[in-house]
């Protein structure tokens, strides 16, 4: 299938409308979500929504979406407070509850759904689904509930976006102005709640964590204001919601939210290795060129102090007495000085070998390096 | 929140109690477990003076704070800021925490950290504006880091984190400053321009509760002091209350700590009482929290 064929597909344009509005979702609370260090309880509320899919579907006595996502929402709220209970009271740390409460909640689940199963005519439930979504199953009216959910979610976040901003930064500090933490805490996890439970019939229980930590890490690393962080989440999530429903399409029988997810890692990657300041090759390269800038600087001292110690400002300086003075071999460090045209090789007959003499160049950049604690300029 | 009924019976403007007293504190205890952190803490405090918390690691001096601002909970006691209970004080009141206690890798500018001293006040649904940033830069320019609004706090060195953090209680005008440990860990720049700071907030008629860690320095920075080792062991001015009995009762005489600090006759007057303080002793060897 060519690519407008696919943008003319009823069924396609539905199922990326929907992978779209989950990555905005995911993006802008996982941000929150990471930013607070809660990054697992994402999984917790993924995996705890479904025995509430399953119950949801026992009292609608059908597959009706409505029903299930409010009950998946009420489990993994449910699940939720079950953790924020075992910290309170309990001397647990925040990953042990959450591990408990979502190997619980998801066995619960596991099992309603094989009691619903074995129930007569229901066999066409295919509740099931919802461990790794299968995003073809999405009607149009099921985008009519995501929409719904969405723009509660989002207009909610825009609402409280003050409040949610100090109380993920200093939490304490919001407590001390009078802000109501815990009911901010709860609202917010809540929110996360619904960013889950919109993922759930698209991306699955297993995968659905991703949707939330992989958008706002990758945004983390360009750049350094809050909003940003969001609005580029969302970015991400969105693209990577286009390109796997897009790829999936395109490709029949590869499953949609494993690839949504692959392209979310893919821009995670890249953000990680790539981003200017934070990325991991930025960070090696300007950690060698400082190194380099130790060194020249190393080896343009050594010659001065040489030639002062002879008290002759043209002095050469035998190879070997460079790299004694300095402590190790300074061959390629010289080489690249004299391309600089900061030291030049000079023969020093009757003697074998290469002399080396600082030149005014030299000087000059060795001065430079003095007043600051930058290396000589000319090399980064 | 332990009180509730008390304020509601108080009417809209809540109970006023002790209304003379800049910070009013009564039978403040706070508990870990069986191991008391405050016990019956009474604390006076008159409005304008600058006063010292001290006391040895673990006495309970940000403890203190945080019952006091209500952030930690109390097994018992009352407290009232300018006469008012704590909820009716929240816009009077600065707090200038420990930096440690937050993430500053967090994305965000040290103006906006500034700002955040606003949200209070600002109340639900509203942004800052052109007005809050103004407020925020003003404060930034007074704690000399004017020139740093636009970077990232990731950035920023030890006492520039502090100066911030200054600069967004400064934004909240506040009548009653609490500061935990504001010079700890700070460079020299850093510590003169919070002391000046500090010195103004006094001279403009604010009150201010410092926990403090150098005795050193006590008797020349501040005008009130309170001695705290779980109990309060003695509050008051300065030149009558920092004297070496009591920093002794505090520190359970240990005398290494007390040298330079205190009056040198006093000090000499025979051996350091060994026998630590029975209030607290039993305590010693539980396990911790």
């Amino acid at each position: 299938m060519d690519l407008a064929t696919l943008a003319g597909d009823y069924t396609v344009r539905t199922v990326v409308a929907g992978a779209a509005l989950l990555g905005i979702v995911s993006g802008v609370l996982g941000t929150f979500a990471v930013l607070r260090r809660q990054s697992l309880l994402g999984d917790a509320l993924a995996h705890a929504a479904l025995p509430g899919i399953a119950l949801g579907f026992l009292v609608a006595g059908q597959r009706a979406l409505p029903a299930l996502l409010a009950g998946a929402l009420a489990s993994a709220v449910a699940a939720a407070l079950l953790v924020a209970l075992l910290v309170r009271r309990t001397r647990l740390k925040g990953d042990a509850a959450i591990g408990l409460a979502l190997s619980l909640f998801f066995a619960v689940g596991v099992i309603l759904l094989s009691f619903v199963q074995g129930r007569a005519g229901a066999g066409q439930a295919g509740l099931e689904t919802f461990l790794f979504g299968q995003a073809a199953a999405i009607l149009r009216s099921d985008l009519w509930v995501m929409a719904a959910l969405a723009g509660v979610a989002l207009a909610s976040v825009a609402a409280l976006w003050k409040e949610f901003e100090l109380v993920t930064f200093d939490p304490t500090y919001a407590a001390a102005l009078g802000l109501p933490v815990a009911v901010l805490d709860v609202t917010l996890t809540a929110l996360v709640a619904v960013a889950v439970v919109l993922g759930l019939q698209l991306v699955g229980v297993v995968l659905m964590s991703a949707m939330l930590i992989a958008p706002a890490v990758a945004a983390r690393q360009w750049t350094h204001r809050l909003g940003r962080v969001a609005i580029l989440a969302a970015l991400f999530g969105a693209a990577s919601g286009v390109l796997g429903a897009t790829v999936s399409a395109g490709a029949r029988g590869l499953a949609t939210g494993p690839l949504i997810v692959l392209a979310l890692s893919a821009f995670t990657a890249l953000s990680l290795v790539f981003a200017p300041t934070r990325g991991l090759l930025p960070t090696a390269l300007r950690r060698r060129a400082d190194r380099a800038g130790h060194r020249d600087r190393d080896v343009l001292r050594a010659l001065d102090t040489l030639r002062r110690r002879h008290d002759d400002p043209t002095y050469a300086a035998e190879r070997g007495m460079v790299d004694a003075t300095v402590g190790h071999p300074t061959g390629r460090t010289l080489r690249t000085l004299e391309r600089r045209g900061l030291v030049e090789r000079v023969r020093h007959r009757p003697e074998e070998g290469r002399h080396w003499r600082l030149l005014e160049a030299g000087e000059a950049a060795l001065e430079r390096g003095r007043d600051g604690p930058d290396a000589p300029e000319g090399r980064a | 929140m332990s009180g509730g009924a008390a304020e509601r019976a108080g009417g809209p403007g809540g109970p006023v109690h002790e209304p003379d007293l800049a910070v009013h504190v009564e039978d403040l205890t706070v508990t870990y477990g069986s191991r008391p952190a405050l016990w019956d803490v009474d604390l006076d405090v008159p409005p304008g003076v600058m006063a010292a918390i001290v006391g040895p690691n673990g006495a309970g001096k940000s403890t203190l704070l945080e019952a006091i601002l209500g952030l930690t909970p109390t097994t018992a006691g009352h407290v009232y800021v300018g006469g008012r209970r704590l909820r009716e004080a929240r816009g009077r009141i600065g707090y200038v925490p420990q930096r440690t206690a937050v993430d500053w890798d967090f994305p965000t500018r040290v103006l906006d950290v500034v700002t955040m001293g606003l949200y209070g006040r600002l109340g639900w649904l509203r942004r800052p504006g052109a007005k809050e940033r103004r407020l925020a830069e003003t404060a930034l320019e007074r704690v000399g880091m004017a020139d740093y609004r636009d970077r990232q706090i990731a950035q920023l060195s030890g006492g520039q984190q502090q100066r911030t953090f200054l600069a967004r209680a400064l934004v909240q005008d506040a009548d009653v400053y609490f500061l935990d440990e504001p010079m700890a860990g700070v460079d020299a720049t850093s510590e003169a321009a919070i002391l000046d700071v500090l010195r103004d907030l006094r001279a403009e008629g604010r009150t201010l509760l410092v926990v403090h860690h150098d005795l050193q320095t006590v008797r020349t920075t501040f005008d009130w002091v309170v001695l705290l080792n779980v109990r309060v062991l003695a509050q008051g001015p300065v030149e009558t209350t920092y004297t070496a009995d009591n920093l002794r009762a505090t520190y359970g005489g240990d005398v290494a700590l007390l040298s330079g600090a205190a009056d040198p006759t006093a000090n000499a007057d025979g051996a350091p009482d060994p026998t630590p303080d029975p209030a607290y002793a039993p305590h010693e060897g539980t396990r911790d929290a």
